[in-house]
């Protein structure tokens, strides 16, 4: 194959490439969906948590949203927790243990296409309230439950 | 490396997606029991899920996700047979990822 044929099939290549890696957002900057937010994971408090991962503090306490945590868990290293809503146009869901050392213990951006629904086991250094918070439309709703915890998860 | 396990069952439009990973989720406050030392944090700190080459949910974890760590979500417009795509990251840089078809 001609030389110069050749270095620019496989330019073209890399560019191709790298177009279509960017338009699927496999190189998405990373500000964008999902960037990872160490500030609000470094949040000592309740309040913290929630404006890093939401970006606000101000929520409304919201029936809609169902939180599914055990009353008593036993061990505390592994806590289910389960997140569910009826509402629409939820953009966000985080999940906060307020005694944690960093309370915000996860965070979930959820496409237009994803329902209002999260689970997952989480970490509990004592018995504390499981807080849910759910943005959609720009609002932030929450839920909370009290887990009592006879174990420490953090390994004490 | 294999590290993550999926389940997508689609039912009446909606798929639900179960997901195990296996992760050691160090939160950086345990101490060794024979040196006496913190272990270093070594957890997941993002999950990404891709259907049909778009991000439909992005996961940002902390330490306080428990070890080998399961989490599950639900989307709609997923039928069986399409491929749903699990990736994870962690604070070490090192990551995973994994494609399933949904039932």
């Amino acid at each position: 194959m001609n030389l110069l044929r050749r270095k620019f099939l496989k330019t073209a290549t890399y560019i191709g490439a790298t177009a279509t890696a960017i338009s699927t957002g496999v190189l998405l900057p990373q500000r964008v969906l999902g960037a990872y937010n160490a500030e609000a994971f470094a949040a000592k408090d309740v309040s913290g948590a929630i404006s890093g991962s939401l970006g606000s503090d101000q929520y409304t306490a919201s029936d809609a949203i169902k939180l599914k945590a055990p009353d008593i868990a036993e061990n505390g290293a592994v806590v289910p927790v389960t997140v569910s809503s009826s509402m629409s146009n939820v953009e966000a869901i985080s999940i906060v243990a307020s005694a944690n050392a960093s309370p915000l213990t996860s965070s979930y951006q959820l496409s237009p296409a994803c329902e209002a629904f999260v689970s997952t086991r989480i970490k509990m250094g004592k018995t504390a309230d499981v807080i849910a918070v759910i943005k959609a439309d720009g609002k932030l709703y929450s839920a909370t439950k009290e887990v009592k915890v006879t174990i420490g998860g953090c390994g004490g | 490396m294999a590290s993550i396990k999926i389940r997508a069952k689609a039912k009446d439009g909606v798929t639900t997606v179960k997901t195990l990973m296996s992760h050691p989720m160090e939160t950086g406050l345990r101490k060794d029991k024979k040196t006496g030392k913190k272990i270093p944090a070594h957890h997941i700190t993002e999950v990404t899920a891709e259907h049909k080459g778009n991000v439909i949910m992005t996961a940002n974890w902390g330490g306080a996700i428990s070890k080998n760590p399961y989490l599950s979500f639900k989307f709609k417009g997923g039928a069986s047979g399409d491929k749903i795509k699990i990736s994870w990251v962690d604070n070490k840089g090192e990551s995973d990822s994994q494609e399933a078809a949904i039932k």
